[in-house]
């Protein structure tokens, strides 16, 4: 299967990369291509050129920096489950990274594209709201909360590059995630964590985006135990209905994961 | 078109190619490599999985151009003067049946082992979800990655 033609280019710095985007007609940034290629393969999506930032040095690293874990938006999703450092501080995230898609996957999908994606079934963004996240761009530091703004829409301009994400680190945090059994994207993924300013509880998969529970939150933040909110029931209103499941059972859902990631992060 | 340098299982490579060949293209119909396979195009069933660089990916949903500079082994690769313990593993345990999407297995299994030499049900379970096999029920090919497992052996540190 071939996609379109595109022309390919492969800049060395941050800087060449806009230069470049700006540059061409429809321009899109390639990083680990595990969302980009197969959009392009099917069709749905015939850039004119590919500015590589999958080879662009300095954008794959972790690191602890007081109280928060940094990771360079061109880390894989196997090098973040794999790490001792973001397993040591925030250990839910090295979990939700070795859930994404596959094996395969892992290896060449970004941190830094997936974010940039905002798939409404994507695992980070669950991550980056949760933990109340930054996201550093070439041009400024972006709140995880201003920056997913709707179904696949970021607060990104169109050349502008994410280049790290800067997450806080949690007095306890977990993510279980409910996987569509074909696709392993999450029909229901709920990222729980508990911060020295309360708790909050993300969910991803069940919206048009990546949403907030404050009724779960106020409740675990006086009670941190699955019993607190095993009474909460949120609306199905707006939620995604589909062939794998309605929007009534995505609600359903919504609760159990979050009991399930409640328990999880008290082990 | 550009110019792309790679080594495929020891042997430099120079190639001149469109930028949209992607690497399974190059692979089969440039180089004649027809192991990795094409089970699904859509990125689901790791038939076409390669090592670049020493990690396993979908030649499907890569282009060539973006391996320049790398190393990358394929199935026809693993075999050194006889069959790699894991290609020989698969067959004393009948880990395939058609074989289709034996090359992409293999790759993976092979990967998994150099990172987790001892790996339990779960874990070959877990590292083979992208590999997509319609014929043996999966438990053979799990018989034959325990078959190779070192017991008791550490992952390698990093
Ligand atoms: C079989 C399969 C299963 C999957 N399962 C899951 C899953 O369970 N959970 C999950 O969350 N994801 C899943 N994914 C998606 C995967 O995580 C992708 O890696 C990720 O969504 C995109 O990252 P990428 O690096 O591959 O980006 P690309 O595909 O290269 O790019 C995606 C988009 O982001 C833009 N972009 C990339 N990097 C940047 C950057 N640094 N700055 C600005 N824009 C950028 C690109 O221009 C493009 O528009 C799956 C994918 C496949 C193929
Ligand atoms: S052909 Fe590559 S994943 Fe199926
Ligand atoms: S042996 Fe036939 S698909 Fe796996």
């Amino acid at each position: 299967m071939y996609t379109a033609n595109f022309r390919y280019s492969r800049p060395k710095t941050l800087a060449e990369a806009e230069a470049l985007f700006h540059a061409g007609v429809d321009a899109k940034y390639l990083a680990g291509g595990q969302t980009l290629i197969p959009t392009m393969k099917a069709r749905l999506a015939a850039p004119s050129d590919l500015i590589d930032l999958s080879r662009l040095p300095g954008l794959s690293f972790m690191r602890e920096e007081s109280n928060a874990l940094i990771i360079g938006a061109g880390t894989c999703h196997a090098d973040v489950a794999a790490s001792p450092v973001v397993k040591k501080a925030i250990p839910a995230l090295a979990d939700l990274a070795g859930g994404i898609g596959d094996t395969a996957v892992r290896h060449r999908g970004t941190l830094g594209g997936s974010v940039a994606n905002n798939d409404p079934a994507a695992d980070y963004p669950a991550a980056l709201i949760a933990l109340g996240a930054t996201v550093k761009t070439t041009r400024r530091v972006i709140l995880a909360e201003d920056f997913f703004t709707g179904m696949f829409a970021t607060a990104l301009e169109p050349s502008e590059i994410v280049t790290e994400v800067s997450f806080p680190t949690p007095s306890r945090a977990a993510y279980v995630k409910f996987r569509n059994p074909a696709s392993r994207y999450a029909m229901v993924g709920v990222f729980v964590a508990k911060r020295t300013d309360g708790v909050r509880v993300a969910i991803t998969g069940a919206g048009h985006s990546v949403f907030r529970v404050p009724e779960m939150e106020a409740a675990l933040a006086k009670n941190f135990t699955p019993a607190a909110i095993a009474g909460i029931a949120i609306s199905s209103d707006g939620l995604n209905g589909d062939l794998f499941g309605s929007a009534e059972y995505r609600a359903h859902l919504v609760t159990v994961m979050a009991k399930r990631a409640v328990a999880a992060a008290l082990v | 078109m550009t110019a792309l340098s790679i080594i495929v299982n020891g042997a430099k490579v120079d190639a001149e190619i469109e930028d949209r060949t992607l690497l399974v293209h190059f692979l089969r119909e440039h180089l004649r490599l027809t192991g990795a396979h094409v089970g699904c195009d859509t990125s689901q069933c790791g038939a076409c999985v390669v090592h670049v660089d020493g990690r396993p990916m979908k030649s499907c949903t890569m282009f060539a151009v973006q391996a320049d500079g790398s190393d990358i082994v394929t199935i026809e690769g693993l075999a050194k003067g006889g069959l790699h313990p894991v290609q020989a593993a698969f067959q004393e345990h009948h880990g395939l049946q058609c074989g289709f999407c034996t090359p992409g297995m293999v790759m993976t299994a092979v990967d998994l082992l150099r990172r987790n030499p001892d790996p339990d049900e779960t874990e070959i379970r877990h590292a083979l979800e992208g590999n997509i096999c319609r014929c043996t029920g999966y438990l053979n090919i799990i018989k034959a990655i325990r078959a190779v497992a070192t017991p008791g052996a550490a992952p390698p540190p990093g």
